[in-house]
C-alpha cells in the first residue's frame, strides 16, 4: 500500500513538494503534501521510504551520487563492492603455482637424466678400462709374446752398416 | 673421480648473488625509518662512517675466508682452527633460524601480489557491516589498508596467548613461497646463479619507476623536505651511532655464512677485495635510494590525508552552519574558524570535539618501520595513485624479488655446509638434501600462519639473530687476527689477490671492527637488562589500534632458547673438539 501511495503522490504535481528554510549552502527541508486529503503532509517515515527506494533516480535527476547528495536521517544503504564469484586471487595463485610445479619436475627429471646418462658414460670408460687391464705384459710398450716369437728385434739403431768399419 | 666444486660462471654471478643477498628488505623498510628518527640528511654521517669502519672491512673477511677456504661456513671455520667448528654450526643454526621466518614476508608478498589484479584494489576501501548501513566497525575505527593487513591478511589474535587456526589462505601461499625458492637453488649455483641476475636488477628497475612516479607525486617534496632535513643536535645522541652501527652490520648479512658460502664458488684468484668494496658501496646506495622513494611516498600520502582532512572539516563547518558552497577554503580556513568562533560560540563549542586539528607536520612524523611500512603505508599511497593496480603489481614485485634474493643467500648458507660434508653427499643428491630443507622450514613456518603467528613472526625477527650475529661475528674477527694469525692471512691473501692488505684493512680487523662489536654486544645487553621485561605490540580490533602488552613465560622461554641455541654452539662445539682430542691422546698414549 506505501508504494501505491508513493504512485498516488507522485502522480501529483511538484507543487504538491513545498519547500522551505533554504539556506546560502545548497540544503532544504522539504515536505511533500497530499492534495487527496485536504493539505496535510505525507508522514515523514513514508517519503523516508519512499526516497530509500528510488534513490538512485533521485540522485541522478540531481546529476548527483550518494557521496554528493545527503538526506539527513537517510542513511543510504550502500552498496557493496563487486565480488566475482571465483576471487581473481585464487586464480592468478594456480597459475603460478601450477608453472612453478611444472619448472621443478622439469628440472628434477631432467636431473636425473642426465646423472643416468653420466652413471652409463663412466660405466662405459670404466670397461674401456678394464680392457686394458687384462694381464697382458708389455716391455716398452711391445707385447711380449711377440717378443717371444721372435727371434730377437733388429735395433735400428745399431743396423750395421757395413762401409763404415774400415776394412782390414 | 672426485667431482669439483661447481664455479659461478663468471664473476658477475658472484656480485650478483652477493648483491641480491645483501639489498634486501632492510634497505627499503628499515634504513628510511632510521633516517627519519635519528636527524634526517644528518643520520648519512654515522652510516657512512661506520661503513667505512665496520662494513667494508668485515665483508672484506668474509669473502676471503670462504674464497680462500673453499669450504661453507663449517668447513671454512674448521679449517682455521678446529676448536672453532662451533663458529660454523652456530651460523648455520642462525641462517636455519632466519630461513624459517623470512619466507613467510615473501608468502605476503605473494597475497598482496595476487590480490593486485583486483580492480579497484581491495584495501582500497572498507567493507560493510551485517545490515550494509555501515563500514565494518573495525574497518571505521583504523583505516581500510590497516584493516585489510591485521584482519584479512593476517587475521590476527587480540594476543599471543590465543593461537588461533592456521589461515589456509596463508599456509597455500607460504607453500609457495618455498616451491620458488626450491625451484632457485635446486641445481645449485648453476640455477642460483642465472636467477640472481634476475633478483639483483628488477628491484632497481621497480625503484626507478617508483622514483619518477614518486617524484611526480603531489606532496612529495614536502616528504622529501622534512626528512632530509639534517637535524644535527641527533649526532649528540649515542643511539644515533648505535643504530647505524646495527643497521650497517646486519644490512650486509654478515654471520650467517651466506657469503662464506657464495664466495667458496669463486675462482681461486677472484679479487674479492674489489667486490668487498663495491658490494658494499652498492648497498649502502641502495638504502639511500629506497628512502628518496619512500621519503616522497611518504609526502604523497601525508599531503593527501591532510588535505582529505581539511575537505571533511569543511564540509562538516558548511553544513552545520549553512554556509555558501565555497565559503571555506583550506586557506581561510583558520580565519573562518575564529570568525565562526565568535559569532556561534554555542553551536561552535559543541561542534568542538569533531573537528581535528590537521597538521601536515602531524601526518609526516608518523615513523613506521617493518612490515608495517611495507604492506601498510606503501598500500594505502599505492591505492591513491592513477593506474594503482599497475603499480601495486610493480611493488609487490620488487619486495619478493629482494625477499627471494635474500632466501637464496640464507639456503645457500645452510646447504653449502652439508652439501660440503662427504657423509651427506654421497648418499643423497643435492636435490634431495635441498628439498629436505625446504620442507621442513615449510612446516615450521606454518606457525606462522596462525592467527597469533605474527606475534611469533616478530620474536623470531627481533631475537633469533641480533645478539646471536654479534657473537658469531666478534669470535670470527679475533680468530682470522688472532688465532689463525693476521700474518698468515696476510700471505693467504697475497697467495690469492697478488697484493697483500693494506694498513687500512689491517687496523680495522685488528682493532676496529672487534671494539665497535663488543661496544654494540655490551649496549644491548644492558638495554635488555634495564628494561627488564619484554614486550610486544597487540593488535586491539575493538580500538583498531596497536596496544603494548607482556610476554608469558613460555614466549619470553623460548626467546632465550633462539639465543641460546646459536650462541651455545661456540663453546660446545670447542669443549667437544678438546674433549675429543684428547681422548684421542689417551688412546694413542695407551697404544704406546
Amino acid at each position: 500500500s506505501g508504494i501505491n501511495r508513493l504512485r498516488e503522490v507522485q502522480d501529483q504535481k511538484i507543487s504538491n513538494v513545498l519547500l522551505c528554510n533554504m539556506t546560502e549552502r545548497v540544503s532544504f527541508w522539504f515536505v511533500v503534501t497530499d492534495s487527496a486529503r485536504n493539505v496535510t503532509t505525507v508522514p515523514g517515515s513514508e517519503v523516508e521510504a519512499a526516497i530509500r527506494m528510488n534513490r538512485n533516480r533521485i540522485n541522478s535527476a540531481f546529476l548527483l551520487t550518494d557521496n554528493t547528495l545527503q538526506f539527513l536521517k537517510i542513511s543510504s544503504t550502500l552498496s557493496p563492492p563487486i565480488e566475482p564469484t571465483v576471487p581473481v586471487w585464487v586464480i592468478v595463485f594456480g597459475v603460478v603455482l601450477c608453472l612453478v610445479v611444472a619448472a621443478i619436475l622439469f628440472l628434477v627429471v631432467s636431473g636425473i637424466r642426465q646423472r643416468k646418462k653420466n652413471n652409463n658414460e663412466s660405466a662405459e670408460t670404466g670397461d674401456l678400462e678394464d680392457k686394458c687391464d687384462t694381464p697382458v705384459t708389455t716391455e716398452n710398450g711391445i707385447p711380449c709374446d711377440i717378443l717371444d716369437l721372435k727371434a730377437g728385434q733388429i735395433n735400428g739403431v745399431y743396423a750395421a752398416d757395413d762401409e763404415r768399419f774400415t776394412p782390414l | 673421480m672426485e667431482k669439483p666444486r661447481p664455479l659461478w660462471d663468471n664473476p658477475l654471478q658472484f656480485i650478483f648473488a652477493c648483491i641480491s643477498y645483501a639489498v634486501g628488505l632492510g634497505n627499503v623498510w628499515r634504513f628510511p625509518y632510521l633516517c627519519q628518527m635519528y636527524g634526517g640528511g644528518g643520520f648519512l654521517i654515522p652510516y657512512l662512517i661506520m661503513l667505512i669502519v665496520e662494513g667494508m672491512p668485515l665483508l672484506y673477511l668474509e669473502l676471503a675466508v670462504g674464497q680462500h677456504m673453499r669450504q661453507g661456513s663449517i668447513g671454512a671455520w674448521k679449517i682455521i682452527s678446529p676448536y672453532l667448528s662451533g663458529v660454523g654450526i652456530a651460523s648455520v643454526v642462525v641462517s636455519f633460524f632466519l630461513s624459517m621466518y623470512y619466507n613467510v614476508i615473501n608468502a605476503w608478498a605473494f597475497w598482496y601480489l595476487f590480490h593486485s589484479f583486483q580492480d579497484p584494489l581491495p584495501w582500497a576501501s572498507c567493507p560493510l557491516n551485517s545490515n550494509h548501513t555501515d563500514y565494518d566497525e573495525e574497518c571505521a575505527q583504523t583505516s581500510s589498508t590497516q584493516y585489510f593487513w591485521y584482519r584479512n591478511t593476517l587475521n590476527i589474535s587480540p594476543s599471543i596467548e590465543e593461537y588461533g587456526s592456521i589461515q589456509w589462505e596463508q599456509a597455500i601461499c607460504l607453500i609457495l613461497a618455498w616451491l620458488v625458492v626450491y625451484l632457485c637453488i635446486l641445481r645449485g649455483t648453476e640455477s642460483t646463479g642465472k636467477v640472481v641476475y634476475v633478483t639483483a636488477s628488477l628491484p632497481y628497475l621497480v625503484l626507478i619507476i617508483y622514483l619518477i612516479r614518486g617524484l611526480t607525486l603531489h606532496g612529495a617534496v614536502n616528504g622529501l623536505i622534512y626528512m632530509f632535513t639534517p637535524k644535527l643536535e641527533q649526532l649528540a645522541n649515542p643511539k644515533t651511532w648505535i643504530n647505524a652501527a646495527t643497521q650497517i652490520f646486519f644490512s650486509l648479512g654478515l654471520g650467517f655464512g651466506s657469503l662464506i658460502a657464495f664466495a667458496s664458488y669463486n675462482e681461486p684468484n677472484n679479487n674479492c677485495e674489489r667486490h668487498a668494496i663495491i658490494i658494499s658501496l652498492i648497498n649502502s646506495s641502495t638504502s639511500i635510494f629506497a628512502s628518496i622513494v619512500t621519503f616522497s611516498i611518504y609526502g604523497f600520502k601525508a599531503t593527501f590525508n591532510y588535505e582529505n582532512c581539511l575537505s571533511k572539516v569543511i564540509l562538516l563547518l558548511t553544513n552545520v552552519f549553512d554556509l555558501e558552497e565555497g565559503a571555506l577554503t583550506a586557506d581561510n580556513l583558520d580565519s573562518m574558524k575564529n570568525y565562526l568562533t565568535s559569532t556561534y560560540p554555542n553551536q561552535y563549542a559543541e561542534l568542538l570535539p569533531q573537528i581535528k586539528n590537521c597538521s601536515l607536520e602531524a601526518e609526516l612524523d608518523t615513523a613506521v618501520q617493518g612490515t608495517g611500512l611495507a604492506f601498510i603505508v606503501y598500500s594505502e599511497a599505492i591505492k591513491n595513485m592513477e593506474v594503482s593496480q599497475l603499480y601495486s603489481v610493480l611493488y609487490f614485485i620488487m619486495l619478493l624479488m629482494l625477499g627471494i634474493g635474500s632466501m637464496l643467500g640464507n639456503t645457500a648458507a645452510i646447504l653449502t655446509p652439508l652439501t660440503d660434508s662427504k657423509f651427506l653427499s654421497t648418499h643423497l643428491p643435492k636435490e634431495v638434501i635441498s628439498g629436505i630443507v625446504c620442507f621442513i622450514n615449510c612446516i615450521v613456518g606454518l606457525v606462522f600462519t596462525m592467527e597469533a603467528g605474527n606475534y611469533w613472526f616478530d620474536i623470531f625477527n627481533d631475537y633469533a639473530a641480533t645478539l646471536s650475529l654479534l657473537l658469531i661475528v666478534l669470535v670470527e674477527t679475533i680468530a682470522v687476527c688472532y688465532v689463525y694469525g693476521l700474518r698468515r692471512f696476510e700471505k693467504d691473501l697475497l697467495l690469492m689477490l697478488g697484493h697483500k692488505p693494506n694498513w687500512y684493512w689491517k687496523i680495522m680487523w685488528a682493532f676496529a671492527s672487534p671494539v665497535l662489536i663488543i661496544s654494540l654486544l655490551i649496549f644491548y645487553l644492558t638495554d635488555y637488562i634495564r628494561t627488564g621485561t619484554l614486550q610486544y605490540q597487540a593488535w586491539d580490533a575493538t580500538q583498531g589500534q596497536l596496544v603494548t602488552k607482556d610476554y608469558p613465560s613460555y614466549a619470553l622461554a623460548v626467546i632465550g632458547l633462539l639465543v641460546a641455541a646459536s650462541t651455545m654452539c661456540i663453546p660446545i662445539g670447542a669443549l667437544i673438539i678438546f674433549i675429543m682430542k684428547r681422548l684421542k691422546k689417551r688412546n694413542v698414549s695407551t697404544l704406546e
